[in-house]
């Protein structure tokens, strides 16, 4: 019984040496040169400003919440899409039904000004 | 593939008027929002007749996702009714309160699509999208007020402790799919019967999903949000709260208990009967000292969770009949009682104590004799609707010799007596005070409790009508 449990530990042991084992391999190989903008937070390329624990517009709650919606269709496309031959038109429609109803939400949320920045 | 649309025509209907409705809302200006209201009506009318549609007929529809059965017809018809009565009071509401916001409509109508899936479900990953859609809706739907600290606090409590409680459910269900390796109803009690040593994963299971759904029900010990939220929420999403969804909740685990669970039924009723005890005894109790009608009313559909409860454990065909009776006798009285607290509430709801009831017999007459009948009804005094409804679900639980469960219940609903009398007694006896704003009852709300005290005392001394159709409903 205790046996089975074999695998399980030894995949844990690979899983925790993996990043271990990553970090101090590259720390020896790698040259060693710190300077101010190498260690500055990465934001997209662009200079950060001020600290990230801060006070900022709810505006950028309501654009996070539409982009899950959004990224969760394109979620929902990319199988639709692989199998969209054998769903023939069946599918197509199922699709169209499911998109209308994301175009509906989105004109919703445009006509109430939630999309205008101040 | 196996797809039967007539089987979720009204769900289709309603879902769509909302969709419609969503578009319209920006382009009517704010005063005329409510007008909208008459767009939801006719969703629901539509939806009416997309049950007609599929009258009779039984079929196990979408993959085996929905069924369509007289039970779940049944619930069609009692949900799509009880929407109806909460949209028609809830637009005279919203103009009383200058709440001029068409979504309002659009949430009442996917909440009711909501509804309309738990009761026809045939699959717990469809049970637990059903039971989202509503609540999603109505944690919006209890802080509509949201200039009023009440009604943001019943939102918050009520969005906090519901995602909770729907935590636990899922759990639930993931633990009975790992006991049994299926979802669907049918194929889980297969499972069941066919391996009688159960585990106690399955067990697991099924306790999580009962604490999930005693939340929606508003059975003790999970009842601690329904005071605060029944009374922070706007009067029709009181009535929205403690008929519809607890009724959608209960008529699910009507399904999933008897459907699927049937062989452990000695397990579950261990579970129920305690369960039932405290629901009754807190709900009845606890309403004895409430200054607030709303709050009053908030245990008192606690007890009532409790009565249905006591069916529920009884487990046999008269018990599920008699469950499907009381809750339609529940909805006259608790709707019909919530309108009259609506039009005394007058504007920003300010007379809600039952202090406010004072004299209100005799200077509004009309007003006094509704709430009266409501209230002896809600009590259980013969000749009306709740009477008959105890009678049915009790005399259950006595065919299944739970004879202390029963004395319990006769106990308990006779302390009820004293606060649903009390409410009486200040109408009648209480001595007026001079108000500044008059009460005015609109024509619809007028006819509307003109209907729902006929219904009342109908059902109270002619069951047999509504008693035939929930026993052909009863039998799956």
């Amino acid at each position: 019984m205790l046996a089975s449990y074999v695998p399980i530990v030894i995949f844990i042991l690979v899983a925790l040496s993996l990043p271990v084992v990553g970090l101090v391999v590259g720390r020896l190989i790698r040259p060693y040169k710190p300077h101010a903008t190498k260690l500055m937070a990465y934001e997209c390329g662009v200079d950060p400003e001020g600290d990230a624990r801060d006070r900022f517009s709810i505006r950028f709650y309501i654009i996070a919440i539409l982009f899950v919606v959004f990224e969760v269709e394109t979620i929902f496309l990319f199988p639709w899409a692989i199998i969209y031959r054998r769903l023939a038109l069946f599918g197509f429609i199922e699709m169209l039904v499911f998109l209308g109803i994301l175009i509906v939400g989105y004109f919703y949320v445009w006509k109430k000004g939630a999309l205008e920045w101040v | 593939m196996d797809i039967n649309y007539t089987a979720i025509l009204p769900e289709i209907m309603l879902s769509l008027v909302g969709i419609c409705i969503m578009l319209l809302i920006p382009f009517v200006p704010r005063e005329r929002q409510t007008h909208l209201g008459y767009l939801a009506l006719a969703g629901i009318v539509l939806a009416f007749f997309g049950v007609a549609m599929g009258w009779g007929q039984t079929d196990l529809a979408f993959s085996e996702m929905i069924f369509q059965d007289d039970f779940g017809q049944f619930s069609k018809i009692f949900f799509l009714f009880v929407s109806t009565v909460i949209l028609l009071i809830s637009m005279n509401y919203l103009e009383q309160e200058k709440l001029f916001q068409g979504e309002f409509f659009v949430l009442l109508l996917f909440a009711t699509v909501g509804m309309l899936f738990m009761a026809t479900s045939a699959d717990l990953i469809m049970t637990f999208l059903g039971l989202e859609v509503l609540s999603i809706s109505t944690y919006i739907l209890a802080g509509f007020k949201e200039r009023e600290r009440k009604s943001s606090e019943a939102a918050w409590k009520y969005f906090l402790l519901g995602a909770f409680s729907t935590a636990f459910l899922l759990y639930g269900i993931a633990f009975v799919y790992g006991a049994t390796g299926s979802t669907k109803y049918l194929q889980i009690a297969e499972a069941i019967q066919a391996s009688p040593d159960y585990s106690l994963i399955l067990f697991v299971g099924l306790g999580l999903m009962m604490v999930g759904f005693g939340f929606k029900v508003a059975l003790a010990p999970f009842h601690a949000w329904t005071p605060d939220v029944y009374e922070g929420a706007p009067i029709p999403i009181t009535a929205l709260l403690a008929v519809a969804s607890k009724g959608a909740a209960l008529l699910a685990l009507v399904r999933i208990l008897y459907q699927v669970f049937p062989d452990l039924s000695q397990q579950w009723q261990a579970i129920l009967w305690p369960m039932a005890v405290m629901t009754m005894a807190i709900g009845n109790i606890a309403a004895l000292t409430q200054s607030n009608i709303k709050r009053m009313l908030a245990y008192s559909s606690i007890a009532h969770a409790g009565y249905l409860l006591v069916g529920l454990t009884a487990h046999n065909p008269l018990a599920t009949q008699g469950i499907l009776f009381y809750l339609v006798a529940y909805a006259f009285m608790t709707l019909g009682a919530l309108i009259v607290v609506q039009i005394v509430g007058r504007r920003e709801e300010q007379h809600t104590t039952i202090e406010d009831y004072n004299g209100i017999g005799y200077r509004y007459p009309f007003l006094g004799i509704a709430l009266s009948v409501f209230l002896i009804s809600l009590a259980g005094i013969p000749a009306t609707a709740g009477f008959m409804g105890k009678l049915f679900v009790f005399s259950a639980a006595v065919q299944s010799q739970m004879y202390g469960l029963v004395v319990i219940a006769l106990v308990t609903s006779a302390i009820g007596l004293y606060y649903y009398l009390r409410v009486i007694v200040s109408m009648y006896m209480g001595e007026f005070k001079t108000e500044k704003i008059p009460i005015t009852i609109s024509m619809p709300l007028r006819i509307i409790l003109t209907l729902l005290v006929l219904g009342t005392l109908y059902l109270g001394i002619l069951p047999g009508s509504l008693l035939n159709l929930a026993e052909e409903a009863a039998s799956f």
